[in-house]
């Protein structure tokens, strides 16, 4: 035994012993009781949420006809550091590759010099956009194939080249696009343009979630609770348009070679039955791989293709317009029904008058002839009926009735209750804008702005306005927001024309008769009542634009339609055959007249606008 | 046989239960932490766990062996066993192949055996045996020589294998070494030399100005000098001594600072001339007051100063890169979490994940998925603290605290020095190892690579530590044979 001063010493090292034990427990203690940090650190370490995209819904046309669809495509990828035991030849016969593909393929993924991302633990795709047929054998044998996986993705199928303006496309998120809605990551497919852009979150679906394991090298371990706590996910939602794929293509045929656009809707309904515009392109080069490619080569094309000229594009309305001037002007009791004015024909002044025609002329005969001086005097007795009043007051009031009344037809401004993507406004000039363009309130009156009378000046009107504005009247007094899909939501959007119903029927008489002894009666159907009015409007930037609008039958009218185009010349020429052949289709449900589909088919206004 | 049959009485029962609970929950732990998704059986052979099993099977058959030899043998071979301990280190140093950057490891046919491992143990024997000798008595520094020799040349010898971690082992010998009769001081005294390299370290990046100096030099100076008056006002006991120091110092700094108004001083030689200033002056009270007391002090003072000025040269010239970025994580200097801080914050991330009672077995995210690096051997720890939280943890370290106890408990009943001395090396090398491995583990000690006794993955240590244990199971069930 040692002696009792050496004995302290056990004493000492036990406390040594006891003091670093204690302070290990009390550093654990802090470490996983009191910090909170570590253990979200482990779970964004260990769970991969590995996304599982639902299939897009589908669309379908007014008649259940299919549009657009999914194609399953599949990739099928590698983790070069899971391969085991590969018998190649067999894993070759299945994927019905050649060997020889086989290593080059490996070996190309290996090369970082061609694959700069590469590593061993992470998937790299083997083979790109394969379908069913081409993996399903693989894919009994997979178990066999360590290393190999089979990665989900679907594209976009159209059934017709037709219609990419109303459909739209899908492409990657943009970067703004994740910052405003948290459902995308970076990497997701949106719908671009159209239906797909504004029905995006029904088509969409929801993504969801297999919740993987992953270890420190970014390698799969397997499905956390063997994926109980997965989420499935949800596929998109089918929609109906309201479009008439038919008369869709055949208004897209009709406009070949032209620039320009068509729009036609169900007047009673406000559905859109067919909406062209011109330039086009087939909206499957815009899928996969040749997206990109593709996309650039419409983007940069002088005729813009990628613009929907249906309802971004403005035009002065022309006469067209008149119909409407003769509505308001009835209604604000600047005309009525028996209101003659003389007409000078091309000397009348201050309008001319591009017509011969007998003289006075009757509300009705100026629609039938299209006489300039007859709106011109109805606009200046409309606006100037009580005179000017104190600093033109009584004349503005007048204006701004004028304008608001004119605007209660959809003009001015965009379908804000409706499913349109991407509408101009189009222009229906206010009295401000002139109080500053004549820089006084008393700087103007009827003379100054004698244009807008006969749809000229500075209205400015997109082919949807015009196409809405003929189903208002149609309507004899209302419209429904005009919209794509089918949805009976979508009908309760009416809208009240601020013009009593008492004064359409003389305009219906009038339009009438532009078909039976007018300027389009080149473009009458045997046995079908139709009404229209023609149009050409003067271009600073050559040939006038020919235009057409109207609807069909006179009687319970069943489609109003608008058809531009551009650079054509006299609207009886080329808008109003391609407004008869779009009835003659929509009513009879079969176009009769080959000759004529033949003809305006194969006009080319525009040499840059290629055939497809 | 008959003499087995009396050994079945003596063996302390109460070491081997704790023993067998620590490899099993170590066994369990290796299981968890190799755990691969597609692997169902501990029992695999293909597998860690399966083989940890029959390293342990094997180490149980060692330790049975050890039972069975007489107990006199371990003393009348020590020295036997030391010599041929440091010549297979020797041994090793040649012909052991590069493995992870040291050459440890001896490998023959399949079996692959550290003998660094064997060399606690063949120390342990070979300074209880010189400290039980007859005439040996550890009363003054000159005593103390011999002793660090036999420590000092196997730390060399594992130093040149570039096996630093298992090298550092045997500091723990100083508890051997105080607990019979080393002065007190030198346990202190290693403190305050570890507490210095860290100040001179942890600020020798805080400059004070261009060319002025580093924070940790004038600070670990402000430290010594600290020590110096806390000597002379309660060892030495002379107040006024004391009062004289600590005023000439503080007349020193504030001349420093005026003068540094308008002259530029580097701090360095200030804090130096303030410390050399400081032995003159004990040197003189010990010449003219004859006070013997002040000749250790100056030694200090001098040896820490100029530990100071060396720590800073072998910290940035001496220790390699990843060595320095072991130590500036440690001390806060730099979170590099892609390098020598990415075990730690993982390792920390796996504990803490654990909350009270931890994740289960075989759920850990961290451990399973392997985002703790050397998780089955130094990083074992980690697996326990997810997988069975705080209780868990606290119980393995109670369960230590309690083994440590015993074998202190069984040290202190020895009539013999020879085992008491064993004994206590025995506590000091586990101890050593708890207070490394686990500290590393939770982000307090730095990241040196030695193994968690019973827990971590390996034949080699398990082996080595049952060794270890056993020779002292037997040595200490001698008493009764001694009896009869
Ligand atoms: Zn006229």
């Amino acid at each position: 035994m040692i002696n009792d001063t050496l004995q302290n010493r056990r004493t000492v090292i036990s406390i040594i012993i006891t003091v670093l034990v204690l302070i290990y427990i009390i550093r654990l203690f802090s470490l996983q009781i009191i910090e909170t940090k570590y253990k979200s650190g482990a779970d964004s370490n260990a769970f991969l949420n590995k996304t599982q995209f639902p299939p897009r819904g589908l669309i379908y046309d007014r008649n259940k006809t299919l549009l657009v669809y999914n194609k399953p495509a599949y990739d099928i990828t590698i983790i070069m550091r899971e391969i085991r035991n590969l018998d190649t030849i067999a894993f070759c016969t299945a994927l019905n590759i050649s060997k020889q593909f086989f290593i080059k393929k490996v070996d190309d993924i290996k090369d970082r010099n061609k694959n700069h991302g590469y590593s061993p633990y992470t998937p790299q795709v083997f083979m790109t956009q394969l379908n069913i047929e081409d993996i399903a054998t693989f894919q009994q044998s997979m178990y066999k194939y360590p290393g190999f996986f089979i990665q989900n993705r679907t594209l976009r199928e159209y059934a017709f080249p037709y219609a990419a303006h109303v459909l739209g496309n899908i492409g990657e998120v943009s970067q703004r696009r994740i910052e405003k809605d948290d459902y995308y990551k970076s990497g997701d497919y949106a719908g671009r343009d159209g239906i797909e852009y504004t029905y995006e979150k029904a088509l969409r679906g929801v993504k969801g979630y297999e919740i993987l394991l992953r270890d420190a090298k970014g390698r799969i371990k397997g499905r956390y609770e063997q994926g109980r706590k997965d989420i499935a996910p949800k596929t998109g939602e089918n929609l109906t348009l309201t479009l008439d794929i038919k008369l869709q293509i055949l208004g897209e045929k009709l406009m070949a070679g032209k620039v320009g656009s068509i729009v036609a809707i169900e007047p009673t309904t406000g559905e859109i039955l067919a909406m062209v515009s011109n330039p086009a392109f087939n909206p499957s080069i815009l899928v996969g791989r040749q997206r990109s490619k593709n996309y650039n080569v419409l983007l940069n094309d002088p005729n813009k293709p990628l613009m929907n000229r249906a309802t971004q594009a403005q035009y002065s309305p022309g006469s067209g317009f008149k119909t409407i001037q003769a509505l308001v002007c009835q209604e604000m009791g600047g005309i009525s029904e028996d209101t003659r004015f003389s007409c000078n024909g091309p000397s009348s002044y201050p309008v001319k008058c591009t017509h011969h025609h007998g003289s006075p002329v009757s509300l009705l005969n100026a629609i039938e002839q299209s006489c300039n001086p007859y709106f011109w005097n109805a606009f200046k007795s409309t606006i100037e009926k009580d005179g000017y009043g104190a600093k033109n007051l009584i004349f503005r009031t007048n204006y701004d009735e004028w304008v608001d009344k004119i605007k209660s037809f959809g003009f001015g401004e965009k379908f804000k209750d409706g499913d349109l993507y991407e509408q101009s406004r189009g222009y229906i000039p206010t009295q401000k804008f002139y109080n500053k363009v004549y820089k006084a309130e008393t700087g103007w009156r009827a003379l100054t702005i004698r244009s807008n009378s006969i749809g000229q000046g500075e209205i400015l009107a997109t082919p949807l306005q015009l196409a809405n504005a003929m189903a208002a009247i149609a309507n004899s007094g209302f419209y429904i927001t005009p919209h794509l899909q089918i949805h009976d939501s979508m009908k309760q959007k009416i809208h009240h024309t601020k013009v009593d119903k008492k004064y359409f029927p003389i305009v219906f008489e009038g339009m009438s008769r532009v078909f039976e002894s007018g300027t389009a009666r080149a473009s009458r159907i045997e046995g079908l009542n139709m009404c229209g009015k023609t149009g050409t409007v003067e271009n600073s930037r050559g040939k006038d634009h020919s235009i057409f609008v109207g609807f069909a039958p006179r009687e319970n009218p069943k489609i109003a339609i608008a058809v531009v185009v551009e650079n054509a010349g006299f609207g009886s020429i080329y808008a109003a055959p391609i407004f008869s052949l779009l009835v003659e289709q929509y009513i009879k449900g079969k176009i009769e007249r080959i000759e004529l589909q033949e003809r305006i088919t194969n006009i080319v206004t525009n040499k840059n606008v290629k055939e497809r | 046989m008959s003499k087995n049959v009396s050994i079945k009485y003596a063996i302390d029962w109460t070491t081997v239960f704790y023993y067998v609970v620590l490899v099993f929950m170590g066994w369990v732990s290796v299981y968890g932490a190799s755990y691969d998704f597609d692997q169902t059986s501990i029992l695999d052979w293909d597998h860690r766990a399966g083989k940890q099993f029959v390293w342990i099977l094997t180490a149980f058959g060692i330790g049975g062996m050890l039972l069975l030899i007489d107990y006199k043998m371990y003393n009348y071979f020590a020295y036997v066993i030391y010599g041929l301990t440091l010549a297979l280190l020797i041994l090793t140093i040649f012909i052991a192949p590069e493995i992870k950057g040291s050459r440890s490891w001896l490998v023959i046919g399949p079996i692959s055996f550290q003998p660094a491992e064997l060399a606690k143990m063949a120390t342990a024997l070979a300074l209880a045996k010189f400290m039980d000798s007859y005439n040996y008595k550890l009363k003054s520094y000159k005593d103390l020589l011999p002793l660090v020799a036999f420590i000092f040349i196997p730390f060399v010898l594992i130093i040149l294998q570039k096996e630093t971690g298992s090298a550092l082992v045997f500091i723990a010998f100083m508890l051997v070494l105080y607990r019979e009769g080393m002065n007190g001081i030198f346990l202190l005294l290693t403190v305050f030399l570890i507490l210095l390299f860290i100040v001179v370290i942890r600020f020798s990046i805080i400059p004070i100005g261009i060319n002025q100096g580093s924070l940790g030099m004038v600070l670990s100076m402000g430290i010594i000098t600290f020590v110096q008056l806390c000597y002379a006002f309660f060892f030495a006991k002379n107040k006024r001594e004391a009062f004289i120091l600590l005023l000439g110092v503080l007349v020193i700094v504030s001349i420093s600072i005026i003068v540094n108004l308008w002259f530029k001083l580097d701090f360095n030689y200030v804090a130096l001339f303030t410390v050399v200033a400081s032995c003159i002056y004990w040197i003189v009270i010990e010449v003219f007051y004859r006070f013997k007391k002040y000749l250790l002090l100056v030694l200090i003072t001098i040896g820490s100063a100029l530990f100071c000025f060396s720590s800073d040269y072998f910290f940035n010239k001496v220790l390699q890169p990843h060595q320095q970025s072991r130590i500036k994580v440690l001390l806060a200097m730099d979170e590099d979490l892609s390098g020598a801080g990415y075990n730690v914050n993982q390792s920390k991330i796996a504990i803490g994940s654990g909350g009270l009672f931890g994740k289960g077995f075989l759920n850990g995210t961290q451990t399973k998925l392997n985002y703790v690096p050397e998780q089955d051997t130094d990083f074992i720890f980690c697996t326990v603290g997810e997988e069975y939280g705080f209780v868990g943890s606290t119980l393995v370290l109670v369960i230590y605290w309690l083994f440590l106890m015993r074998i202190i408990r069984i040290a202190e009943r020895q009539r013999e020095t020879f085992i008491r001395i064993y004994a206590y090396s025995v506590a000091s090398v586990f101890f050593f190892h708890l207070m490394i491995n686990i500290g590393m583990v939770l982000g307090i000690m730095p990241v040196i690579g030695i193994p968690l006794p019973f827990f971590s993955y390996g034949g080699s240590s398990l082996w080595g530590f049952t060794v270890l244990l056993f020779i002292l199971i037997r040595l200490d069930a001698s008493r009764l044979e001694r009896m009869n």
